[in-house]
C-alpha cells in the first residue's frame, strides 16, 4: 500500500435524533470522545440502538454530528462530504452494483480517480487476487455466493487504499460458519496491508477474535474501552459484564483487604478475590463469576443447590442457587468430572485470579 | 443541546455539491413556475374585483378625448390626441386580454404611460382654454385614466364573483350534475374492476389474456374514443338503436351516456389497482380462515373483502376523481347534462367576466384536491397497513362451478363489449356514411391525409418532447424525494403529487392566465400561443404519475447502493447517472410512454392551449365529431391509436432489450398502472 495510513479522533461527537413517535430529542451518540491509532483494528460494540452505528455513518460522513468535531489524520472533516472523504465502507447489505459486472465494481472508485486504464487493471486484478476472487471478474453480482458478494465489496473498499477503512457489521448477513471464516481473513488482510479498520458488530464474539481494542457502547455513551482480554476479564460495571460473555453476580460485603487482594463476606463465608483498586471494608460489591472459572463439586467455598443440569458437549450447563443468587457454571469436559443431578447440594469453587471484583 | 451544528453542516456539505444544488432549485423553479404560480393567478382572479366599470370609464374618458381633440388644431390638442387614442387602444387591449387573447397589452400600457406623461399642467391649461372649459374638468378626466393604468391588473379583493356563481341555477345543478356522476361512475366502475380482479386472481380462467388487452385500451386511446362508439353504436342513427332495434328517437346523450363510457374507460384501472392489492393477500390468511370451518362466502365477506375494504375505497375515489374531471366524454355525449369542467370550457368560450370561469376552477380544484387529499392522506395508508409483503405462495384457484360460471361469463360479456366497442373505431372509418351508407371506402383516411398531417407532426413532436422532459424530470425528483435529504424536500413531493389533482380543464385555465402576458404581467415568458405551453401541460399532467412510479421502483433499491457510490467519490451527479438512473431504468422507460401517450391523448389542458401555430390531434377529432363527420373522426382516431400503439410496442422491444427479464414485467405492470 502506497499511501498513508490515517488515525481517526472524535472530539466531544453527539448525534441528536427526533424520536418519530414521542417527539423527543434524544442523544443517538452522547459526547463522545475516542482516538484510533493507525494500522489499528478497532471494534465499536454494542446493543442494537446504542449508537455505534451511528457513530461510524458519521466519520464516514452520511451523518453531521450536532456537536464536537471529527478528525482523519490531523484533518477535520465534519464539513466534507462522504465523496471528499479518505474512508472506505463496507456495508452490511454489501451494496454491490447489482447492474455492472465484478470488475467494473471493484474498478468504480479508481475510476473516479481517473486512473489510467492500465493501473485500474493492475489494481483490481491484484485485489481480486488477495480477496480470493480471481476469475470472476466477468461474473454480476447476483451470481456470486454471499461470501464472495462480501469480499467483493471488501474489495472495492480495499482497492481505493483508503485512509481508513470502515465495517458497518458487514458479516451479519452470512451464516456462522462462514461468518468465523470471513472474520478470520477480514483480520488476515488487515494485518497484511496494515491499515485502519474500524468495525461496527453486536456480535461480541466476531468484537473478541478481530480486534486490537473493542470500544463498548451504550445509550451513545462509551461504557469501557480496553483489549478483549481486558474487557472479559476487567469489566468495568455489570453492563459490561453482562454483555460480554456469560457471567453472574455474587453480592458479599468487603470484610478486609490487603495488597492487590480482598476477602469479601458472602453470606457468612469469607472468600479471597484479586482486585485491582482500592475497596473500603464494609462496602458492598459484586463479585463476577464467569460460568468456566467456577468450579463445582463435592466441596468448596460456598454451598449450592443444583437447578439447571444440562450436557452441551463439550462442557455440563449448571444453574445453582448459593443463597438466594443464581450462578451459571460450565463444568468443562465433564465425562472425568461427577455429574450433579436437579435437586442436589454441591459446592462450588474459583481461583481468586479468575474473578473480578466490581 | 441544539441540533444547530447538525444542520449547518448538513446545508453546507449540500451547498458543497453544485449539481445537487442546481437540479433542487431548476425543479423547485419549475414546479412554482408551472403548478403554483398559474394556480395562484387563477385564485387572485376569482377574488377579484369586476374590472367591467373601471374599463367602461376609461373607454369614455378615452372617447371624449379623441372627440375633444378632433376640432383644434395640433397645437392644443396633440398630447390629448394621442392620450385618447392610447386609452382607447389600452381599453381595447386589456377587454382582449381579460378574455385571454390578448398579446401585448404590456406594450399598450407602456405608450399609454408615456401618453399621461406629456399631459402636464401647461398642456391641460391650454387645452382647457381652447375648448373654454374649466382645468379641473380636464384633469379630472386624465386622473380617471392614470389611476385606471394603476390600478387595473392589481385588483382588490372581492367574492363577487363566488356570490354571483352560487346564486345562479344553473352552477348548482351543474355541481350536483358533476358529483351525480362522479358517485355512479365511481361506485360501478369499482364494482365492476373488482370482479374482474376477483376472478383475474381467483379463478383459473381462459380469458386473463383478455383482461390484459382491456387494461391496455384506454391507455392506447384519446378519452373520448368510447362516446364516438356509444354515439355510433346508440346514438339517433346508431347501429343498434337504429338499425337492429328499429327505434327511431333512441337518445344516447346524457348521465347514461357518459356514465356507461366513463364506467368503460375507467373500470380498467380499478381492475388493476384492486388486482394489485389481490397479490398481496397473503393465501395462508383465506386458508386459516376456511380451515377453522368458514365456508367460502364467509371467508369472503369475514376475511377477503374486509381486507380490501380501503383499497376498494381508493379505487372509488380515483375513478370519482377522473370522472368528475373527465371533461371530453360529457363534452361529446352529455347533451343536456352538463358538467363543471365542460361549464367551464364554455364559460370561457363565452367570453364574459373572467372571473367566472376563474372561481369555477377554484371551486372544482377545492373538490378535487378534497378527494385527492382523503385518497392520498387516509385510504392509501390504511390500505398499504392492513396488505404488506407478497403473498408467499400461489393461491389455489376457486373451482366451484356455481361460483365460476356466472363471474366468469359476466366479465367475458364486458369484455367482448368494450373491446367491441374500441373495434368499432378502426371499422367506423371505412364506411361511407355511418347510419346511412355503409359501403367500404377509404375516402375518410384519404380526407385526413388532404387536410394536412399538421396536427400529427405537432402532436408527436410535442408529446414526445414532454416525454423526454417528464421521464429525466421525473426519475430525478424521484431520487431527490426518496434519496436526500434538503430543505424543501416535502414541498417538492407534495407539489408534484398535488399536481395530480389538478383537472386537466382547471391546469387549462390556469396556464393561459399566468402566461398570456408573461410571469406576473411583466411581458417576459409570454407563452400563450407557442409549443412550450402544450409542453409544459403535458409534462404537468405526467409528472405525478412519472414520478410515483420512480418512487416505487427506488423504494426497492437498498439505500445504501448509493451511498457505496458517495463514499467511493462519486458526486451526486454521478451517483445519479451511474447508479440511479441504469438501475430504475424499466421505470424510466416506462414514464417515457406513458408521457407520450397520455400527451398524445390529452385533451383538457390543451383545448385552451392550443393555437394555429400549433395544432394537435384530439381537438382535431373533436371538431370533427362536433360537425357530426363521425367516420372521418374514426379516420382520425384509428391513426392516433395506432401511433400509441406503435409507441407501446417500442417500449417493450427496449425492455426485452434493455431491461432484465424479471425487471421488465414489473415495469410493464407499472405502465398499465
Amino acid at each position: 500500500m502506497s499511501k498513508v495510513k490515517k488515525g481517526v479522533r472524535l472530539e466531544n461527537v453527539s448525534k441528536i435524533y427526533l424520536d418519530p413517535k414521542t417527539k423527543k430529542q434524544f442523544n443517538a451518540v452522547d459526547d463522545i470522545s475516542l482516538e484510533i491509532a493507525p494500522g489499528e483494528f478497532v471494534t465499536l460494540l454494542g446493543p442494537s440502538g446504542c449508537g455505534k452505528t451511528t457513530t461510524l455513518r458519521m466519520i464516514a460522513g452520511f451523518e453531521s454530528p450536532d456537536a464536537g468535531e471529527i478528525y482523519l489524520g490531523d484533518e477535520p472533516i465534519n464539513e466534507l462530504t462522504p465523496n471528499r472523504r479518505d474512508t472506505a465502507m463496507v456495508f452490511q447489505s454489501y451494496a454491490l452494483f447489482p447492474h455492472i459486472n465484478i470488475f467494473d465494481n471493484i474498478a468504480y472508485g479508481l475510476k473516479l480517480r481517473k486512473f489510467s486504464k492500465q493501473v485500474i487493471r493492475d489494481k483490481v486484478f491484484g485485489m481480486m487476487d488477495l480477496v480470493g476472487l480471481t476469475g470472476m471478474e466477468n461474473r454480476y453480482t447476483n451470481q456470486l455466493s454471499g461470501g464472495q458478494q462480501q469480499r467483493v465489496a471488501l474489495a472495492r473498499a480495499l482497492v481505493l487504499e483508503p485512509g481508513v477503512l470502515l465495517f458497518d457489521e458487514p458479516l451479519s448477513n452470512l451464516d456462522a460458519k462462514l461468518r468465523v471464516q470471513m472474520r478470520t481473513e477480514i483480520r488476515r488482510i488487515q494485518q497484511q496491508l496494515g491499515i485502519t479498520a474500524i468495525y461496527v458488530t453486536h456480535d461480541q464474539s466476531e468484537a473478541m477474535s478481530i480486534s486490537d481494542r473493542i470500544i463498548l457502547l451504550n445509550r451513545g455513551r462509551i461504557v469501557q474501552i480496553g483489549s478483549p482480554f481486558d474487557i472479559y476479564y476487567h469489566p468495568n460495571s455489570e453492563f459490561v459484564a453482562d454483555f460480554i460473555g456469560e457471567c453472574s453476580f455474587l453480592k458479599g460485603v468487603i470484610a478486609e483487604q490487603r495488597s492487590g487482594e480482598a476477602v469479601v463476606d458472602v453470606d457468612g463465608r469469607k472468600v479471597s478475590v484479586v482486585c485491582g483498586g482500592e475497596p473500603v471494608t464494609g462496602e458492598t460489591r459484586e463479585i463476577v463469576l464467569r460460568p468456566e472459572a467456577v468450579r463445582i463439586g463435592d466441596s468448596g467455598l460456598l454451598p449450592c443447590r443444583v437447578e439447571l443440569s444440562c450436557f452441551m458437549g463439550s462442557y455440563q450447563n449448571y444453574h445453582v442457587r448459593v443463597g438466594s443468587t443464581l450462578v451459571k457454571v460450565a463444568d468443562t469436559c465433564p465425562i472425568g468430572h461427577r455429574v450433579f443431578r436437579v435437586g442436589e447440594e454441591a459446592w462450588i469453587s474459583f481461583e481468586k485470579e479468575c474473578v473480578h471484583l466490581l | 443541546m441544539a441540533r444547530s451544528q447538525g444542520r449547518k453542516l448538513e446545508r453546507k456539505k449540500l451547498m458543497g455539491d453544485p449539481i445537487l444544488v442546481m437540479g433542487i432549485l431548476l425543479i423547485m423553479a419549475f414546479l412554482l413556475l408551472f403548478i403554483v404560480y398559474p394556480l395562484w393567478t387563477v385564485t387572485a382572479q376569482s377574488f377579484s374585483q369586476s374590472e367591467t366599470e373601471t374599463l367602461n370609464e376609461v373607454k369614455a374618458a378615452g372617447e371624449w378625448f379623441v372627440h375633444a381633440a378632433e376640432t383644434l388644431p395640433e397645437a392644443a390638442a396633440g398630447h390629448f390626441r394621442t392620450l385618447g387614442v392610447s386609452t382607447g387602444e389600452f381599453h381595447r387591449l386589456y377587454n382582449r386580454y381579460r378574455r385571454n387573447n390578448a398579446e401585448d397589452v404590456v406594450r399598450a400600457r407602456a405608450a399609454l404611460k408615456e401618453a399621461l406623461l406629456r399631459v402636464d399642467g401647461g398642456a391641460v391649461e391650454t387645452f382647457a382654454a381652447a375648448l373654454k372649459l374649466p382645468p379641473e374638468e380636464i384633469r379630472s378626466r386624465v386622473e380617471t385614466v392614470r389611476e385606471a393604468e394603476v390600478t387595473l391588473g392589481r385588483p382588490a379583493f372581492s367574492m363577487d364573483a363566488y356570490v354571483t356563481l352560487f346564486r345562479r341555477g344553473s352552477f348548482q345543478k351543474t355541481v350536483h350534475n358533476t358529483i351525480l356522476l362522479g358517485f355512479i361512475t365511481g361506485l360501478i366502475a369499482t364494482l365492476i374492476g373488482f370482479v374482474f380482479a376477483y376472478v383475474d386472481m381467483y379463478t383459473k380462467t381462459a380469458f386473463s389474456p383478455m383482461f390484459r388487452v382491456i387494461s391496455v385500451l384506454p391507455i392506447v386511446s384519446p378519452p373520448f374514443v368510447l362516446s364516438l362508439s356509444a354515439i355510433m353504436l346508440f346514438g339517433r342513427r346508431g347501429l343498434i338503436t337504429r338499425q337492429l332495434l328499429g327505434i327511431m328517437d333512441a337518445n344516447i346523450n346524457g348521465l347514461h351516456g357518459i356514465v356507461l363510457v366513463q364506467v368503460l374507460t375507467f373500470f380498467p384501472v380499478c381492475y388493476l389497482m384492486l388486482k394489485g392489492l389481490l397479490l398481496n393477500i397473503e393465501p395462508s390468511l383465506e386458508e386459516s380462515a376456511r380451515d377453522m370451518g368458514a365456508s367460502r362466502w364467509k371467508v369472503f365477506t369475514t376475511v377477503t373483502l374486509p381486507l380490501l375494504l380501503p383499497g376498494i375505497g381508493n379505487a372509488f375515489l380515483v375513478t370519482f376523481i377522473e370522472a368528475v374531471a373527465d371533461f371530453a366524454n360529457p363534452q361529446m355525449i352529455g347533451g343536456d347534462f352538463r358538467t363543471l369542467a365542460e361549464m367551464i370550457y364554455n364559460e370561457y368560450a363565452l367570453q364574459g367576466d373572467p372571473r367566472v370561469p376563474a372561481a369555477m376552477s377554484v371551486f372544482m380544484l377545492l373538490m378535487t384536491i378534497v378527494l385527492f387529499t382523503m385518497e392520498k392522506y387516509w385510504l392509501e395508508r390504511k390500505s398499504v397497513a392492513t396488505l404488506s409483503g407478497k403473498a408467499s405462495r400461489v393461491r389455489q384457484p376457486i373451482t366451484d362451478r356455481s361460483v365460476v360460471i356466472p363471474l366468469v361469463t359476466f366479465c367475458m360479456l364486458v369484455s367482448v363489449f368494450v373491446i367491441s366497442m374500441y373495434a368499432l373505431i378502426p371499422l367506423g372509418a371505412l364506411f361511407q356514411q355511418w347510419g346511412r351508407r355503409f359501403t367500404l371506402v377509404t375516402t375518410h383516411f384519404r380526407k385526413v391525409f388532404d387536410r394536412g398531417l399538421q396536427p400529427f407532426w405537432d402532436s408527436m413532436l410535442l408529446s414526445l418532447i414532454a416525454a423526454f422532459i417528464t421521464a429525466f424530470m421525473s426519475m430525478i425528483i424521484a431520487y431527490l424525494v426518496v434519496k436526500r435529504r434538503f430543505p424543501g424536500r416535502s414541498v417538492m413531493e407534495f407539489v408534484t403529487m398535488f399536481a395530480m389533482a389538478v383537472p386537466g380543464t382547471v391546469l387549462g385555465i390556469a396556464l393561459l392566465r399566468g402566461y398570456i402576458t408573461g410571469i406576473f404581467n411583466s411581458g417576459t415568458m409570454v407563452l400563450a400561443g407557442t409549443g412550450s405551453i402544450l409542453v409544459i401541460a403535458f409534462v404537468v399532467r405526467s409528472l405525478p404519475v412519472g414520478t410515483r412510479s420512480g418512487v416505487a421502483a427506488l423504494r426497492q433499491i437498498d439505500k445504501s447502493i448509493e451511498e457505496s457510490a458517495y463514499d467511493m467519490g462519486a458526486d451526486s451527479g454521478k451517483v445519479f447517472t451511474s447508479v440511479t438512473l441504469p438501475l430504475i431504468k424499466d421505470s424510466f422507460i416506462s414514464g417515457l410512454v406513458t408521457t407520450f401517450a397520455r400527451s398524445i391523448t390529452a385533451t383538457s389542458a390543451v383545448i385552451f392551449l392550443i393555437s394555429p401555430a400549433w395544432r394537435l390531434i384530439t381537438p382535431q377529432i373533436m371538431t370533427v365529431v362536433d360537425r357530426g363527420e363521425y367516420s372521418e373522426a374514426c379516420a382520425w382516431a384509428t391513426m392516433l391509436m395506432a401511433i400509441v400503439y406503435c409507441a407501446i410496442a417500442l417500449m417493450n422491444l427496449l425492455l426485452s432489450v434493455f431491461g432484465t427479464s424479471r425487471r421488465q414485467e414489473r415495469a410493464e405492470r407499472k405502465v398499465w398502472a
